[in-house]
């Protein structure tokens, strides 16, 4: 009973971080390029959706300001390749990251500005409810959170193998100058891919703040998440949820069984022994690279 | 305008262009030696803080801007550079042997972290190199009986040729021990790029494909690069250790890894002066925004609060706008004002236009 509760708190963790890992692996999967600032999305959708629902600021009803925020997260992911990295076509990897690197130091900075440094939960209509199942008690949140992850995910994924507009991202992704060729919007494309990046770190900020709290520096969690996605495997979405999971369930069980102190370095040593093994991730993509 | 007229093969080979150029860079360093007497304490330690980061970031100049191997992860190395020398005069060695095996040590063991990191390219080594940084976090704390865990641990005055030199009692001596190390490791770093190795790690990080293609050990030279790379900045490390007096585990976290990264982009990549130009802009950026803050304060007649973080949004837009505008840093900057002048009626703005590609993906062939 102990190991099943640990495992689903494990889970509702380790969705969150799929769910930011989705962000990194769809970006990466049409863009080649990877956002370190995906993290920092999450916190500030989450603080999207807590400025709009939240009594003490504008108080909206819950289900209202879910696709406000997600809208905001949306079209705040569209500007910012608009206008930041779509000066950055044709660069390098390297270059991008360190761009938004810096760019999660900033959006951690206006967060901070706008919202303090508090900790602060998202009131929402499952809070505070349980479900019982024997000796089991699962909190609704922690329900919500998994099953909105799978449904995502799996939606994800289709809309990648099945729309036309998802063989267009992996196109653009896999060789720019062809896609052009082909009649692909390369740009509109990319538009597209970090806008819908934006709406799933909303989506993950959103399950977190009712899950737990969020303030500023949550957007290092990215980190952990960005773990995820490399043990998962850069590029793959079943993995990138895989691996959050991966990481989420490790975590309590280490934190459990391990001394205190060795505990937290579950996650980097795992993520250390899977790059150092199978380099490319456990679900990985890559073949040789020829000139 | 100036011209250089090279009849000598050896005037592509020695490390200054032409006596001008010599001369300029004495001059700068009399300038360095004159300093202490020039300014005051508290712009000495700032001065001295900036070159100790301008050490780090040449180690980390040598893997990142000449290899091409980004790393997130140097303060783990800054962190055994600065652990070691402390530990080896604990156990009774003198500064002026502890010192230098600190930077051997922590080179060595960079070359072994190498050897499995070898196998990473580009934005995955940046995430193993990360990992490890955190993981150092961690393991500072959990050897606590040598490292002092998460009390730390304080740096003595350090004996050299019989002064003693510490940061508070002496700083003048401890500038000019910190300028001594800064003027050994640029000339062995301008040494290192016009041998062979240099040029070899240039052309690894131009393109792996050739460089293999020309007989270049690709993995060799890698791991040789982590090594020198992680030796620099060990040096830089033990310095930043009896700098600061005081550190524990929280003194080398990853920001500090990712602050080093972004220093030197802002420099400028590919450069020595680019350690120096992003050491300057992360020495001063502080004192800058407070004298700025003051300013503002005094003009709006806002109150002095404290703005958290601010620092690092400033920083962070600093880098953006680098990134997006001038990709080669301040040094690159530099280099089109002098060119300019230089060549005076006849810079043309299309010069240093760098040439971009379409992205074609390493997953799938």
């Amino acid at each position: 009973m102990d190991i099943l509760q640990l495992l689903i708190s494990g889970l509702a963790n380790g969705c969150v971080y799929g769910l930011i890992a989705l962000g990194f692996v769809l970006i990466y999967k049409a863009t080649e390029a990877v956002n370190f600032a995906q993290g920092d999305f999450m916190m500030l959708g989450a603080f999207f959706t807590i400025g709009l629902t939240n009594t003490e600021y504008m108080g909206l009803p819950f289900w209202m300001a879910l696709p406000i925020s997600i809208g905001i997260m949306a079209f705040l992911g569209y500007l910012l390749d608009r206008f930041v990295i779509r000066l950055m076509f044709g660069e390098s990897q390297t270059a991008v990251v360190i761009l938004t690197i810096a760019l999660g130091f900033v959006i951690r900075f206006v967060a901070g500005l706008i919202w303090g440094h508090e900790p602060q939960s998202l009131q929402n209509p499952l809070a505070g409810k349980e479900l019982h199942f024997g000796g089991l008690v699962l909190g609704l949140e922690d329900v919500a959170v998994i099953i909105v992850t799978i449904l995502l995910t799996w939606g994800l994924y289709e809309f990648f193998n099945r729309t036309k507009m998802g063989l267009a991202m992996q196109g653009a992704s896999q060789n720019q100058l062809a896609a052009y060729y082909m009649g692909i919007p390369v740009k509109r494309v990319q538009g597209f891919i970090w806008a819908l990046a934006g709406a799933v770190a909303c989506v993950a900020g959103i399950l977190f703040a009712a899950k737990g709290a969020v303030d500023p520096n949550t957007g290092l969690m990215g980190i952990k998440a960005f773990a995820a996605a490399v043990i998962g495997g850069f590029g793959s979405l079943p993995g990138a949820l895989a691996g959050g999971l991966i990481v989420g369930i490790i975590e309590p069980f280490a934190s459990r069984y391990i001394a205190a102190g060795y505990s937290q370095i579950a996650p980097y040593a795992l993520l250390l022994a899977v790059l150092i093994f199978r380099p490319h991730g456990l679900f990985s993509q890559v073949r040789v690279k020829k000139v | 305008m100036r011209i250089v007229f090279k009849t000598d093969y050896m005037q592509d080979i020695r490390p200054w262009k032409d006596r001008y150029q010599l001369v300029l860079y004495l001059l700068l360093l009399t300038l360095m030696l004159a300093a202490p007497f020039v300014i005051d304490a508290f712009y000495l330690g700032e001065l001295n803080n900036v070159l100790i980061w301008a050490i780090a970031g040449m180690g980390l100049m040598v893997l990142t801007g000449h290899t091409g191997q980004a790393s997130l992860g140097h303060a783990a190395f800054l962190a055994m550079g600065c652990y070691t020398n402390i530990i080896l005069m604990e156990q009774g060695l003198p500064f002026m042997l502890a010192f230098p095996l600190a930077g051997i040590i922590t080179g060595l063991v960079g070359m072994v972290i190498a050897i499995p990191a070898l196998r990473l390219h580009g934005i995955y080594l940046a995430i193993a190199t990360m990992a490890m940084s955190i993981l150092v976090d961690d393991i500072i704390v959990l050897t606590e009986p040598w490292t002092g865990g998460v009390g730390g641990k304080y740096a003595p005055s350090v004996n050299v040729f019989g002064i003693m030199i510490d940061r508070w009692g002496t700083p003048r001596e401890f500038y000019y021990l910190t300028l001594g190390v800064v003027v050994v490791v640029t000339l062995g770093y301008i040494n290192i790029l016009r041998a062979p190795l240099g040029r070899s790690f240039i052309a690894v990080r131009d393109s792996e494909v050739s460089a293999q293609a020309i007989g270049i050990d690709v993995a060799r030279t890698k791991a040789i690069s982590f090594g020198i790379s992680c030796a620099i900045t060990g040096l830089g490390g033990a310095l930043m250790g009896l700098f600061a007096g005081a550190f524990n585990n929280e003194t080398f976290s990853v920001i500090i890894s990712i602050e080093l990264l972004m220093m030197i982009v802002i420099g400028g990549l590919g450069s020595i002066h680019g350690a120096f130009f992003g050491a300057i802009v992360i020495g001063f950026l502080p004192q800058f925004l407070s004298l700025s803050k003051e300013w503002v304060g005094s003009v709006f007649g806002g109150s002095n609060v404290a703005i958290p973080g601010l620092e690092f949004g400033v920083f962070g837009m600093i880098l953006i706008a680098f990134i997006l505008f001038e990709p080669m840093g301040l040094y690159g900057r530099w280099l089109k004002v002098r060119t300019f002048f230089e060549l005076f009626p006849f810079y043309r703005k299309d010069m240093f236009k760098r040439q971009k590609s379409y992205l074609k993906t390493e997953r799938l062939r």
